[in-house]
C-alpha cells in the first residue's frame, strides 16, 4: 500500500466521521427541530468526530514511518552472514547502501553480488509487510478514534470549545516552531563544532595565520595536519564587506534622501519599485554578472592603469555586492526619514534653512538610530551573502588588505568544504560547522543590535 | 548715523546674498547627489537586464545542419527481421557518419574525418534512432533531415567566434570554417528555435543541455516549501497576533522570528545537512529536504508579513463579531482571517520567490550534483534552477555562457510572473479602512 494511498483513505474516513458526527447530534435532538438543545452548532460535533479520526491516525502513520526503516535494516543485516555483521560500521553501511540502491531501482539487480541480491529481496519483503501492517493498523485507529468519538457525542457536550482548544493548541505549536528552527540550528552547528574545536583547538581556530583544511589520507604523507587558522577568512569576509557598504551605504543613502525628499510623487512611483527590482534578483545571477561581467572589466581597467588586478579580485566581489546592497540601505533608510515629523522640518524652514540644510543639520540627524540600525543590518548580510563571493572571489587563504587580489571568504570556504560527499567526523567537514558558527554568531549578535536601535528609534515618533 | 546703519545693512545685506549664493549651490549639488544615486541604482538595473538578455537570448535558438541520411537497411537491420531490439541496438552513428562523408567527399584522411564528424552533435544519433522506431518502414530510405549541430559550430554561427583571430586560438580551424561556409552556402545550415532548452534535462554537451531538469526540481521543491510554510506561517502569525498572552514566552518568540529573518541562509543549509540528512537519514540533493530547508527559512518572512496583514484589519471587526457572540475562534476564522488573506497570500508569492532565487542552502544538502534525468518525485536527486545557473556558470565550454544566461532569463521569467502576481493581488484586493 503506498504512504499518499492510506492518507487519503485517512481522509476519506475523517470526511465521512463528520458527516456521522453531525448527524448523530442532530437525531440526538430530533432533528433541525431541537437544534437549540445542542450546546454547540451541530458542525462543531462533526468537526470534533472528524478531529479524532485524522489526528491520532495520522500520528500513528508517521511515526510508522520514521521507525519502521530502522527496525527493517537491523532486520535485515541480521538475516545477512556473520561475517557481513562483523564488518567495521562504516563498511557496513556501504555495503547496506548498495543494497538500498538495489531496492529503490536505482541499481539494476543483476549487477548486485548475490549476497546483495538476497539481502535486498529480504528488503523488500520486510518493506511490503511493515507497509502493509503500518497501514492497515493507521486505518484501524482511524476507525477506532471516530467511532469512539461518535459514541461520546451529547446534546451536553461542549464540543465546540473542545475544537476551539485543539485549534489553539496546534496555533502555539506551528509558532513553536520558530523557535525549534533557532534550537535546532544551535544545537546542531554547535554540537559539530565543539567535535571539531577536539580535534583543533580554539584559540588556533581563532588566531591561527594559516587556512589550508586539505587534509591527507593517510598520516605520512606530507601535510597530513591540515592548518585551520581562520584569521585569513575572517580578513577576506571583512575586506569584500567594507568594499561592499562603501558602495551601498552612499549611493542607498542618497537614493533614499532624494526619493523621500526631493521626488515627486510620479517620480517615486516608479524609481523606488524599479529600484527594489536589484533586491529581488537572485544572488546566483549578480555572481554570474560578477564574474563575466565586472570581473574582465576591472582587469582591462587596472591593466589600461598599469594595476595587477588578479581575474577573481576582492574588488569585483564587493562591488557587486554592494550594488545588491543598495535597495535594502535605501528602502530602510527611506522608512527612518519618513518617520522623522514633519514639525521638525517645518520648525528648520522657519529658520530659513534652505532643504539641504534641513536635510543635513536636522532630518538626518534625527534619523541617526534608525539609519545606523538599518546599515549593521546590511552588514549582516554582507557578512553572510554566499553566491556572489562563491563566484567570483575565488579561493586563495591570503591575509592581505589589497582589493584587486583574490580572498576568499568564510562563506566561501564552508560551500568549499562541504559541497560533494564528504566524510561526515574528519576535521576539515567539522571545520564548516565552526565557521558556521562564527557566522552565525557574529550576524546574530548584529541583528541583536540592530533590531534594538530600530526598534527603539521607531517607538521615539510614535 | 542712518548713513552708517545702511552701510552696516547694506554689508550684512551682501553677506546674506553672497552667503545665499554659496548655500544655493551647496543645495543644489546636494540634490544633485541624491538623483546621482537614484540614477546610478536604475542604470544598472537597465544594464544588468541589458547584458543578461544579449548574452543570454539566443540560448532560445540553435544551429541545425541539413544532412541526406541514407537508412541502409544493411547497417541498420543486416537480418533483415525489422524487429525492434535490433533496431534499437542499430549503429545509427554510421548513418550520421556516413551522410558527412557523402557531403564531403573530399575529406578521407582519418584525423580529418574524425574532425568532420565533430561538427554533428552526439545527439543526431538518437534523434535518427528515435525517427527509426518510431517508423521502421523508413529502413532502406532515404531521408533529409536538419540534424542539431555541435556546440563550437554553434557558437560560430552565431557569431561568438571570431573569424579574424590566427587558426590556433580558435575553437573552430580553418578547415571547419571551410565545411560550414560551403553548407550555409547550400542553405544546409539554419538557426532555428530551440525546443530542446526547455525539453530536455542536464547535459555535459552545452547543445544537448536544456532547463527541463532544473525547472521541474525547482517546482517540486517550491511545492514541498509552500505546502508547508503557508499554513505553518499563517497558524504561527494567527497565534502571535490575536491569541498570544504578552508574556515572556511571546517576547521570545517575537524576537526570535525577527532574528532568524536575519540570520544568512547559508546557515539553513548547514541546519539542513546535520538536521535532515545526517540525523534523520533523509535522501540527499531530493527536493523533499529542499523544500524543507526552505521552509524554515522561509518561515519567519510569511510569518512577518501575514502579522502585518493581520494589524491592518480594523479592531472594530473583532469587536462586532464579539458583540454578536462569537467566540474567539470564530471571529479569526470566519472574519478576521478572510479580510486578511489577500495580504497573506501577497507575503507568501514574495516570500515563495525569494525561496525560488535561493541556491546556497541547496548547495549544502546536495542539490549541485550533476544529474542528467528530470527528477519525478519529491525524493529523486534533482537540482534547481538558480544551482543549475551556478552549475553552468562554472563550465568552461564557451557555449555555456548563453545557456547560462538563458536559464537566467528563465529564472527571472519566473520571478517576475511571482511578483506581478503579487503586486496585481495587492492592488486588486487591498482595502483601506
Amino acid at each position: 500500500m503506498q504512504t499518499s494511498t492510506i492518507v487519503i483513505g485517512i481522509l476519506a474516513l475523517a470526511a465521512l466521521a463528520y458527516q456521522l458526527g453531525r448527524r448523530r447530534s442532530l437525531s440526538l435532538v430530533g432533528g433541525a427541530a431541537g437544534i437549540r438543545n445542542l450546546h454547540s452548532l451541530p458542525s462543531y460535533y462533526g468537526l470534533l468526530t472528524a478531529i479524532w479520526c485524522a489526528f491520532p491516525a495520522l500520528a500513528v502513520l508517521a511515526v510508522w514511518h520514521v521507525a519502521d526503516q530502522r527496525v527493517i535494516v537491523g532486520a535485515v543485516v541480521s538475516q545477512m552472514s556473520a561475517e557481513v555483521r562483523a564488518l567495521p560500521a562504516a563498511e557496513r553501511g556501504l555495503l547496506l547502501n548498495d543494497v538500498r540502491n538495489v531496492v529503490e531501482g536505482s541499481v539494476p539487480v543483476a549487477e548486485a553480488t548475490p549476497a546483495v541480491q538476497a539481502a535486498a529481496r529480504e528488503w523488500r519483503r520486510l518493506d511490503g509487510i511493515s507497509r502493509l501492517a503500518g497501514g492497515s493498523f493507521a486505518l484501524s485507529i482511524a476507525i477506532i478514534g471516530a467511532i469512539l468519538a461518535w459514541r461520546g457525542i451529547s446534546p451536553a457536550l461542549r464540543a465546540r470549545n473542545r475544537v476551539e482548544k485543539i485549534v489553539e493548541i496546534n496555533l502555539v505549536l506551528c509558532s513553536m516552531i520558530a523557535i525549534l528552527t533557532t534550537l535546532g540550528i544551535v544545537v546542531s552547528v554547535l554540537w559539530e563544532a565543539l567535535q571539531f574545536f577536539r580535534l583543533v583547538p580554539l584559540t588556533d581556530f581563532l588566531f591561527g595565520t594559516t587556512w589550508s583544511p586539505q587534509m591527507a589520507i593517510r598520516a605520512d604523507q606530507v601535510g597530513s595536519s591540515g592548518a585551520f587558522g581562520a584569521v585569513p577568512l575572517f580578513a577576506g569576509t571583512l575586506l569584500i564587506s567594507v568594499i561592499a557598504m562603501g558602495i551601498a551605504v552612499p549611493f542607498g543613502l542618497f537614493s533614499a534622501i532624494y526619493l523621500a525628499e526631493y521626488a515627486d510623487r510620479g517620480f517615486r512611483a516608479v524609481a523606488k519599485p524599479l529600484l527594489e527590482v536589484l533586491a529581488g534578483i537572485p544572488t546566483v545571477v549578480y555572481g554570474f554578472f560578477a564574474v563575466l561581467t565586472v570581473g574582465p572589466l576591472l582587469r582591462t581597467l587596472g591593466q589600461h592603469l598599469g594595476l595587477d588586478v588578479s581575474s577573481e579580485s576582492a574588488l569585483a566581489a564587493g562591488l557587486v555586492m554592494g550594488i545588491m546592497i543598495i535597495p535594502f540601505v535605501s528602502s530602510l533608510a527611506d522608512d527612518m526619514i519618513t518617520a522623522v515629523p514633519q514639525s521638525l522640518r517645518d520648525g528648520a524652514y522657519a529658520l530659513g534653512a534652505t532643504r539641504s540644510e534641513t536635510i543635513r543639520q536636522v532630518v538626518l540627524p534625527a534619523a541617526l538610530p534608525g539609519i545606523v540600525g538599518g546599515v549593521l543590518l546590511a552588514v549582516s548580510r554582507a557578512i553572510g551573502e554566499t553566491m556572489i563571493v562563491v563566484m567570483a572571489a575565488g579561493l586563495s587563504a591570503k591575509l592581505t588588505a589589497n582589493p584587486l587580489e583574490a580572498v576568499t571568504t568564510v562563506t566561501v570556504q564552508i560551500v568549499t568544504l562541504l559541497v560533494g560527499d564528504n566524510e561526515f567526523n574528519s576535521p576539515k567537514t567539522l571545520s564548516a560547522f565552526a565557521l558556521g558558527l562564527v557566522l552565525f554568531v557574529a550576524t546574530l549578535l548584529l541583528n541583536i543590535v540592530a533590531l534594538q536601535i530600530v526598534r527603539r528609534y521607531r517607538e521615539q515618533y510614535e | 548715523m542712518s548713513d552708517a546703519i545702511d552701510a552696516r545693512a547694506r554689508t550684512s545685506q551682501q553677506k546674506v546674498a553672497l552667503g545665499l549664493r554659496r548655500r544655493y549651490r551647496a543645495e543644489r549639488r546636494f540634490r544633485a547627489y541624491g538623483l546621482t544615486a537614484v540614477s546610478v541604482g536604475l542604470l544598472f538595473v537597465v544594464f544588468l537586464f541589458a547584458s543578461i538578455i544579449s548574452k543570454g537570448y539566443t540560448a532560445f535558438e540553435q544551429t541545425f545542419i541539413r544532412l541526406d541520411v541514407d537508412y541502409a537497411a544493411d547497417v541498420l537491420d543486416p537480418a533483415g527481421t525489422r524487429d525492434p531490439a535490433a533496431l534499437a541496438d542499430a549503429n545509427y552513428l554510421a548513418l550520421v557518419h556516413q551522410a558527412l562523408r557523402a557531403k564531403f567527399p573530399g575529406v578521407t584522411e582519418r584525423a580529418e574525418l574524425h574532425k568532420l564528424y565533430g561538427i554533428v552533435s552526439g545527439a543526431a544519433e538518437g534523434t535518427l534512432r528515435e525517427r527509426v522506431l518510431g517508423n521502421p518502414r523508413l529502413v532502406g530510405s532515404h531521408e533529409t533531415l536538419w540534424l542539431l549541430a555541435d556546440d563550437h559550430i554553434d557558437m560560430l554561427v552565431k557569431g561568438n567566434v571570431d573569424r579574424n583571430l590566427p587558426a590556433s586560438d580558435r575553437s573552430v580551424d580553418d578547415q571547419e570554417l571551410g565545411w560550414i561556409d560551403a553548407l550555409s552556402a547550400a542553405g544546409g545550415v539554419a538557426v532555428r528555435f530551440n525546443l530542446k532548452f526547455f525539453t530536455s534535462g542536464d547535459s555535459r554537451e552545452p547543445e544537448q543541455a536544456g532547463v527541463r531538469g532544473a525547472v521541474m526540481g525547482s517546482l517540486l521543491t517550491l511545492l514541498v516549501t509552500m505546502v508547508l510554510s503557508f499554513p505553518i506561517g499563517v497558524a504561527a502569525a494567527v497565534y502571535l497576533e490575536e491569541f498570544a498572552p504578552k508574556n515572556r514566552l511571546t517576547d521570545v518568540i517575537e524576537v526570535n522570528i525577527n532574528n532568524l529573518a536575519a540570520v544568512p541562509s547559508i546557515v539553513f543549509g548547514l541546519l539542513g545537512l546535520a538536521m535532515f540528512i545526517e540525523f534523520f537519514g533523509l535522501p540527499r540533493s531530493a527536493p523533499l529536504v529542499g523544500g524543507l530547508v526552505l521552509t524554515l527559512m522561509t518561515l519567519p518572512t510569511i510569518i512577518i508579513t501575514s502579522r502585518a496583514a493581520l494589524k491592518a484589519v480594523p479592531p472594530s471587526i473583532r469587536e462586532a463579531a464579539f458583540g454578536m457572540g462569537a467566540s474567539p475562534v470564530q471571529t479569526v476564522t470566519h472574519h478576521v482571517l478572510p479580510l486578511a488573506v489577500p495580504g497573506m497570500l501577497t507575503g507568501a508569492i514574495i516570500g515563495m520567490a525569494r525561496a525560488l532565487g535561493e541556491s546556497a542552502p541547496l548547495l549544502m544538502i546536495g542539490m549541485v550534483a550533476f544529474i542528467a534525468d528530470v527528477p519525478k518525485s519529491l525524493t529523486d536527486p534533482a537540482t534547481v534552477l538558480p544551482v543549475q545557473v551556478y552549475l553552468w556558470a562554472s563550465s568552461p565550454e564557451r557555449a555555456f555562457v548563453e545557456r547560462t544566461s538563458g536559464a537566467i532569463i528563465v529564472l527571472l521569467a519566473f520571478l517576475l510572473v511571482m511578483n506581478g502576481a503579487a503586486v496585481y493581488l495587492r492592488s486588486r484586493f487591498e482595502r483601506r479602512w
